[in-house]
């Protein structure tokens, strides 16, 4: 081997390895992306909060929120909101109440995403406790309640792309952890 | 570059003839297939560029047919369907015109063929860094293209073939297109990609350790500067595709849900990818057409480049930039006022170095000896027609205005303008300016100026109304439109003859020069082409620079 061709080796090892470098951070983007949306609330990603971040008084201002329900292609399950709409004072606990069922024969494991729109309403919609969080297990029949915690933001009341907003859908698409239960 | 003169070797043709190896050849089926000289690899590129550019160039035509009046004409009869399924056709054509114009037309022959033939002598080395990567990188080329239409056969969903356009997007691209179509447009797309990145893998290796004696990088001409800039956004954003396309590869086939949201995904990320990749791309199609400009126009003026390294760290800067941007394509894709205002003002900084170019072009030619001979009336074309498609890019990076502007016939113009017009010109200017000496034949130059105005006149023709119908509302992507754009639409179409008539000029041209043009001295240009390759006989010897030229 020449010291050219040594040197080739290994320039073009570096360049290969920068290659490879960027095809991970391609696959990596995924989780990165996730985080993103998470942190910002990027394309009307909730936020996940304590207990303790609620404010000591809501503000004297009344919002609506209104409540959707889906259910991914093939997912037997029947999903729906018991109410479908709410008014809630801003920096105020509220609950909100889904109710689900097993409409098939077989156990089914399922896991609900989420999101609000507007999406700039996405860092202020602040969740303290959902069922989201955690996957959701239903016996063939069973129907459950499922309890979602939570409180906007007075911040939102001072952004000057969302003090105009009067109304946040929250919407939640109920999907089978395992893909094989639903065929696509 | 101002002293990496002629002076610098003395002609190895010279040698070439007493010194029976260097001329060398072997038979025909290893020489041009499995072939590890530069030299023959870059004509196969471009010799595969015209194939491809020709079907590509067809399809346009088959679209600007159909387009030519209002109402569905020859789709039915084209697809032997009705209804959606010959509407499918459409989606088809338009998908497949722009992935052969942007991977197996336009970077074929700018990167594969002129980079190949001509970066290795520019800087004064013997071959690339890799000449049997070389030949891998081309026939993976081959292989993807033949992929590519292969699934014009087979079902994409409605119809035959893939409709997804060239940006694949999911979920039009996942649940939207069952049938294998699809995928084997993104297996194509691999290959592709793949090839690519191993050609920068090679350019990159072979400018930074293959450049003769007294070459510094900051005397390597700007044509190899260009190629190298090139080949670093190659590097760094073709494993991004490969990367989404990967995940769509498994969207489709084996149930993950990256790009799906009832299963927590969310298409959106695919935009991001797609282009995170999709901006450097442009660059990577436009950024060898300037060097090549750069090359042509200090030779025809015959004067240094006015600002060498401004030249240079201007494509440096556009690289870097180009990749923080992307997002300016998905404006409309629900950004918060912040980030749109982020994207907008990245995107006008692109004007900036670009500017830099554009105003040293005309630096060079100011107060210069100019002769209009047709690679520079070709490189005059260029600029001209590069500033109208930057300036209509200029207007489309407000965020605001690309509200009524996303996904109009403005933005087709826009694209046009710069790539069609401007990639296009580029690579017609540096096939007249190296045809001597890739041949050994002088081209005809009536002809070549008579192309040029054709050429010129048609695409203006055809793509200037573009402008007009995307200010109505004409959305891209669809075989029909409202009656009030038919005037216009028709001009369009017409404008599609002239430009054809053009490249029918461009061939004959070229089969004629080539079998009974003139012969090419080594240098046919004078004073003003004062790079490596006029050095060397017309055609170059099989192996050049057994001895390494000195560069002053």
């Amino acid at each position: 081997m020449t010291a050219l061709a040594r040197r080739n080796a290994r320039t073009g090892s570096l360049a290969a390895l920068l290659a490879l470098a960027m095809i991970g951070l391609g696959f990596a983007s995924v989780p990165l992306y996730r985080i993103f949306c998470q942190v910002t609330g990027f394309g009307g990603t909730t936020m996940r909060v304590a207990e303790s971040a609620l404010p000591a008084k809501p503000l004297g201002k009344l919002i609506t929120i209104r409540f959707d329900s889906n259910v991914a292609q093939g997912m037997p399950w029947h999903f729906v909101p018991e109410k479908l709409t709410d008014r809630a004072a801003i920096g105020a606990r509220k609950i909100a109440i889904y109710t689900a069922k097993n409409l098939s024969s077989a156990p089914i494991v399922g896991r609900a995403s989420f999101n609000v729109t507007p999406i700039q309403a996405g860092k202020y919609f602040s969740k303290i406790q959902c069922f989201c969080f955690t996957e959701q297990m239903l016996k063939p029949g069973q129907e459950i309640r499922m309890p979602v915690t939570y409180f906007v933001d007075p911040k939102i009341a001072e952004d000057p792309d969302t003090k105009d907003i009067g109304e946040i859908t929250l919407s939640y698409t109920f999907y089978p952890v395992d893909q094989s239960v639903a065929g696509r | 570059m101002t002293d990496t003169t002629a002076s610098a070797a003395h002609s190895d043709a010279a040698h070439a003839h007493d010194h029976h190896d260097a001329d060398h050849k072997p038979g025909f089926f290893a020489r041009w297939f499995m072939s590890t000289n530069h030299k023959d690899i870059g004509t196969l590129y471009l010799l595969f560029a015209v194939f491809a550019g020709i079907i590509g160039g067809a399809i346009s035509g088959l679209m600007r047919l159909e387009l030519a009046e209002p109402g569905i004409q020859y789709l039915e009869a084209w697809s032997g369907q009705q209804g959606d399924a010959a509407l499918h056709l459409w989606n088809v054509l338009i998908t497949a015109h722009g992935l052969i114009m942007v991977f197996f037309m336009v970077m074929p022959a700018v990167i594969g063929g002129f980079g190949n033939w001509f970066v290795p002598i520019m800087i004064g080395a013997p071959d690339m860094a890799f000449p049997r990567m070389n030949n891998v990188s081309f026939w993976l080329t081959v292989s993807a293209f033949i992929l590519l239409l292969g699934s014009t056969f087979v079902s994409g969903g409605i119809g035959n073939g893939a409709g997804t356009g060239w940006t694949v997007y999911a979920p039009l691209s996942t649940s939207g297109s069952p049938g294998p179509a699809v995928d084997l447009a993104i297996l194509s797309l691999h290959l592709a990609g793949a090839s690519s990145i191993l050609g920068a893998v090679n350019f990159i290796t072979t400018i930074f350790n293959m450049r003769a004696p007294g070459m510094t990088l900051h005397k390597m001409p700007l044509f190899v500067w260009s190629v190298l800039v090139t080949a670093f956004l190659l590097l760094l954003s073709l494993p991004v595709l490969a990367a989404a396309i990967t995940m769509l590869l498994t969207d489709r086939n084996f149930g993950t849900t990256f790009y799906d949201p009832s299963g927590g995904g969310d298409p959106v990320l695919y935009q991001h990818l797609f282009w995170f990749f999709g901006h450097p791309e442009v660059y990577i199609m436009i950024l060898p057409a300037f060097g090549i400009v750069s090359q042509i126009v200090s030779t025809f003026s015959r004067k240094p480049v006015f600002g060498y390294l401004g030249m240079a760290y201007a494509m440096v800067a556009i690289g870097v930039v180009g990749f923080v941007v992307w997002a300016h394509h998905m404006f409309t894709t629900g950004m918060s006022v912040n980030v749109k205002m982020y994207f907008t003002a990245a995107t006008m900084v692109i004007a900036v170095p670009t500017g830099v170019k554009i105003f040293s072009w005309i630096a060079t030619m100011w107060s210069g000896s100019i002769s209009f001979k047709a690679p520079m009336v070709w490189a005059l074309g260029f600029i001209f027609m590069f500033t109208v498609g930057g300036v209509t890019g200029v207007v489309l990076a407000n965020g605001g205005v690309d509200d009524i502007m996303h996904d109009t016939y403005y933005v087709v113009a826009h694209f046009h303008y710069v790539l069609s017009l401007g990639a296009v010109f580029g690579l017609f200017a540096g096939t007249y300016y190296w045809f001597p000496k890739m041949t050994g034949r002088m081209y005809n130059e009536f002809l070549g100026h008579l192309h040029f105005w054709v050429f010129f006149v048609g695409v203006n023709v055809l793509f200037f109304p573009m402008h007009f119908l995307g200010l109505q509302g004409m959305p891209r992507r669809y075989p029909d439109y409202p009656d009030a754009q038919a005037y216009w639409n028709h001009v369009a179409t017409n404008g599609y003859y002239i430009m054809a008539i053009g490249v029918g000029i461009f061939l004959i041209n070229m089969i004629w020069s080539m079998l009974a043009g003139k012969k090419a001295p080594d240098n046919p240009w004078g004073e003003g082409a004062n790079t490596l390759e006029w050095t060397l006989s017309s055609p170059p010897p099989f192996h050049q620079f057994e001895t390494l030229p000195k560069i002053d």
